[in-house]
């Protein structure tokens, strides 16, 4: 039985990757949980889609302000050097490639970096996209956080997406509670699995062609 | 004398006829024009075209011009936010329609209208189905697709101070979509917490310059969207 990540290790391990200086986009929900684990020393500026760089943690009780909120409508704050930006500007550091890294979620990634992350596709299902086509397309460098299959044992890395595409081609890295994988023009390489689980597992959980890396190693996250 | 401070909100959205195309500035509950939306809604006219980043919250706002039954179609990037159940029940009964835009390309169809662009080509939506039966075209080896941009005859707009030549400047966050709505209508429209004598604003300091902005009007203590979905509160 090999041990998968949690949340937490996959967001802490996802924080190991970011360089200092990095201008950094969180998508909504699981990839906010990535600032908390922002490695010492190191100056990373987050951007918030409708207008902020140098985003700060959520606020001390009774401080939040509606008007200072981040891209899933929660309270927020302002790390001193921040700034505030009309929302052609703050798409501009997106879609110019001003932001180094951008960190999704994805119900799926394809062999060839293709990101479905935004519909379902469901007849009768509101099509809400918001800044995710914009990142894919944009940001320097594309990283997935998501589970490496889905809760009914479905591969999440598939040959191709089954789900409408958000951007074409467009991932970088992909994380996972079992692999770090990289997403290039060789294909899907594993470059770090989780103790306990042999690459032929992993090779099994993935829907698509897979490579182990030569320097590849275990992932070695905290407990979280 | 240029002087475009109204008195009421009522004389604010004077003239906005049925059909016409509103562009609305805010993103989740920050920067929403409420009391205008408000005074458009006692306004009355329908059959509008609205564009916003969402589609309303709560029962306030744009969420009740939606339920006043005014807007037949609303484009915006992010219809499913929480708290937006007015439009998903309108929707779930074919009660309005709805273009999805990348919030990206919302802003730059916006500011092209704005800045007299014609079209621009974006990466966005290549290969995705917001891109079918778009214009693309491979420029140094990508492939990027035609966006158009957006007009409209008003924008209602919340920011934080004006003067009397239309000068504005926003708080915090709530700046979002309203420096490139200002330029892309026709009437542009502003709600302020406050008036600031001519000369008071610093230079330095204005986001939104006035010949971008037609009507201000001072509202002091804008409803907090947040707490009227918390106290359940509905227009009118």
């Amino acid at each position: 039985m090999s041990e998968r990540l949690s949340r937490k290790q996959v967001a802490w391990r996802i924080a190991q990757d970011i360089e200092d200086g990095a201008y950094v986009n969180l998508g909504i929900g699981q990839p906010e949980l990535v600032a908390n684990y922002v490695p010492e020393g190191r100056e990373i500026v987050f951007h918030s889609e409708n207008g902020i760089l140098g985003m700060g943690p959520e606020p001390a009780p009774g401080e939040a302000d509606e008007e200072l909120i981040n891209a899933g409508k929660k309270p927020v704050t302002l790390v001193p050097g921040g700034a505030f930006f009309h929302h052609a500007d703050s798409f501009a550091m997106v879609r110019g490639g001003h932001i180094d890294i951008c960190v999704l979620g994805a119900f799926q990634v394809s062999a060839a970096g293709d990101l479905a992350n935004w519909s379902t596709g469901r007849p009768g299902a509101v099509p809400a996209v918001g800044g995710a086509m914009d990142l894919a397309a944009g940001a320097r460098r594309v990283f997935v956080m998501m589970d490496h299959r889905t809760k009914d044992g479905e591969a999440k890395i598939v040959e191709r997406c089954g789900y409408p595409l958000t951007g074409r081609g467009v991932v970088t890295t992909i994380y996972t509670d079992l692999a770090v994988v990289d997403v290039g023009g060789s294909g899907l390489v594993a470059r770090e699995i989780v103790d306990g689980l042999d690459f032929s597992d992993l090779a099994g959980r993935t829907g698509a062609p897979i490579r182990l890396a030569d320097d590849w190693r275990r992932i070695a996250a905290p407990a979280l | 004398m240029i002087d475009k401070r109204v008195a009421s909100l009522a004389d604010a959205v004077a003239g906005i006829g049925d059909g016409a195309v509103v562009l609305i500035s805010g993103f989740g509950e920050a920067g929403n024009p409420t009391e205008l939306v408000h005074a458009l809604i006692d306004h009355g006219a329908s059959d509008l075209t609205v564009v916003n980043n969402n589609a309303g919250n709560g029962h306030v706002g744009l969420a009740a011009l939606l339920e006043a039954g005014r807007v037949r179609r609303i484009v915006c990037s992010y219809p499913r936010s929480s708290h937006s159940e007015v439009f998903q029940s309108l929707f779930a009964a074919d009660a309005i329609e709805l273009e999805t835009i990348p919030q990206g390309t919302l802003a730059e169809r916006l500011r092209a209208a704005g800045a007299g662009i014609g079209g621009f080509y974006t990466p966005t939506t290549v290969g995705t189905p917001l891109a079918e039966g778009k214009e693309s075209r491979v420029i140094d080896g990508r492939e990027y697709v035609l966006e158009m941009p957006i007009r409209a005859e008003f924008a209602l707009i919340k920011a934080e101070c004006a003067d009397r030549w239309g000068n504005l400047t926003y708080r915090l966050a709530a700046r979002n979509f309203g420096p490139v709505m200002c330029m892309a209508a026709d009437v542009t429209i502003v709600q302020v917490r406050r008036f600031a004598e001519l000369g008071g604003i610093d230079p330095e300091t204005v986001v939104t310059p006035g010949i971008f902005v037609d009507r201000v009007v001072e509202v002091p203590e804008p409803m907090s969207e947040r707490a009227a979905i918390e106290r359940q509160e509905r227009y009118p």
